[in-house]
């Protein structure tokens, strides 16, 4: 039932495909995550400005994404994406066919998905830093950009990093989505094989033991980070 | 005017609603017995998680790992395609629920959300305060009746907010069993997105049913909220 001898390394079994498989999931996890993360950034400012056209913008985008199946979103940036990429190139005179590969379109997505839970995870972690802080700074002189990386930002961090894990958690189970695209991470490797072999069970046991494994090790690095920026404070 | 209305009638999007909508009941069906059967499961669960029975707490402690640390398209294919690929199982009575893509797409939801709802109870039910358990205790109640009138309503009251997010993500999951052929709206949309090669139309169609979807989901977690919280009511 289960065929170990289809995993192992080398011509004879899908051992090697499947670890460049995960890391390929790894990569679109750390690389739409950082995405999503400077998406949100820049949701929450505009969020927290007192401008009711962004705030209307942002507010729009984080309700209609979150209002809507991962798959649905996927969907439209990979079908759509090139649509809207051409059109804008005609815009610039370039009339060409253009395809953005696999990997850019997934990160994308995934990203455009993830940054609607960091933004809130985001905003509820600066609203958490007092008013007094902020004016404190402002006090001693400090500009802008001086009160953001110095006073918000390692704050921010500290307070948000939890809330960050279970997103990066989100992000990574997310990534199995992107299969449908043709991309090939660990669920399409799993379908891939299973097609070939026809043993549906062995290679899907795998992707959910790979899966527990990349969810389970970074779970462990964020408690640790957790630890390292929480010293100090009594949690 | 007339044109107006012609012209919004022949647009892509307007068709494709009402296909679209046709796989709402789908949607539905799935949700109508995934989401009662995952609440009453998922109490059950979570009673057995603070048990001091260690073996019972835990099996489903790792149950909920193995489950919270994969993704539900992982589950819903290994239902779907690798347990219909074991020989015993194609010959036993499972094999009238499992070679229906439905019926795949119920199990795994019901599994998962068993899971994320059992989490979610076990905090509810771990933060009840001791005096109030006590209290019960000291008026006679047995351990049904302290479950039944105090630790489950004060339990559930206090995590509503918290389920009601994870019946939204049901409410969306519901889209990924459209990958087991199953007919639900995703699933449609993407065969008019086959069928007229307009992506975008079809699935904006799709979008609208599943954000109007989520606001009913919505409401009605609110009125459970206010129905059961009179006490933070602020004019009654």
């Amino acid at each position: 039932m289960f065929k170990f001898d289809k995993l192992v390394f080398g011509d004879a079994g899908w051992g090697d495909e499947f670890l460049i498989a995960t890391l390929m999931t790894l990569l679109v996890s750390i690389l739409s995550m950082g995405l999503g993360l400077f998406l949100a950034i820049i949701t929450v400012w505009a969020k927290i400005i007192q401008n009711r056209i962004t705030r209307f913008i942002a507010n729009f985008y984080t309700t209609v994404i979150r209002g809507v199946p991962e798959l649905l979103v996927i969907y439209l940036i990979f079908f759509g994406g090139n649509a809207v990429v051409m059109s804008i190139a005609k815009v610039f005179g370039y009339n060409k066919y253009i395809e953005l590969n696999a990997l850019t379109i997934a990160t994308i997505a995934i990203a455009v998905i993830s940054a609607t839970y960091s933004s809130e995870v985001l905003r509820a972690s600066y609203l958490a830093i007092s008013k007094g802080q902020i004016e404190a700074a402002r006090a001693l002189g400090m500009n802008k950009f001086s009160i953001f990386f110095k006073v918000i930002s390692p704050q921010v961090i500290r307070h948000a990093l939890p809330g960050i894990g279970n997103v990066w958690q989100i992000t990574l189970k997310d990534t199995s989505l992107i299969s449908v695209t043709g991309l090939v991470e660990i669920m399409r490797q799993s379908r891939i094989s299973s097609n070939v072999e026809h043993s549906p069970l062995t290679f899907l046991i795998t992707a959910a033991i790979l899966y527990l494994c990349l969810t389970t090790i970074s779970g462990r690095l964020f408690k640790t980070l957790e630890v390292n920026y929480s010293k100090g404070f009594s949690t | 005017m007339i044109e107006f209305f012609n012209s919004i009638q022949n647009s892509l999007i307007y068709k494709n609603f009402f296909l679209v909508l046709s796989g709402l009941d789908n949607t539905i069906l799935l949700l109508l017995i995934s989401l009662p059967l995952g609440f009453v499961l998922a109490l059950l669960f979570a009673l057995g998680r603070v048990s001091k029975i260690t073996l019972l707490s835990r099996t489903i402690a790792s149950y909920i790992f193995v489950i919270r640390g994969t993704p539900l398209l992982v589950q819903i294919y290994l239902i779907y395609f690798g347990l219909g690929s074991v020989k015993f199982i194609r010959e036993s009575f499972l094999w009238y629920a499992l070679k229906e893509p439905f019926w795949c797409g119920v199990i795994a939801l019901t599994i998962n959300t068993v899971a994320y709802g059992a989490e979610i109870f076990r905090g509810g039910i771990q933060s009840i305060e001791k005096s109030q358990v006590e209290s019960g205790l000291s008026l006679g109640f047995g351990k049904f009746l302290l479950l039944r009138k105090i630790i489950l309503p004060i339990a559930i009251r206090k995590v509503l907010p918290t389920y009601g997010n994870e019946l939204i993500l049901m409410v969306k999951a519901t889209s990924l069993v459209s990958l087991t052929t199953y007919m639900e709206m995703t699933g449609i949309a993407r065969k008019i997105m086959a069928k007229t090669f307009a992506p975008v139309e079809a699935f904006i169609a799709a979008g609208i049913l599943y954000l109007f979807l989520n606001f009913l989901m919505v409401q009605f977690v609110k009125y459970l909220e206010w129905k059961y919280n009179p006490h933070l009511r602020l004019n009654n």
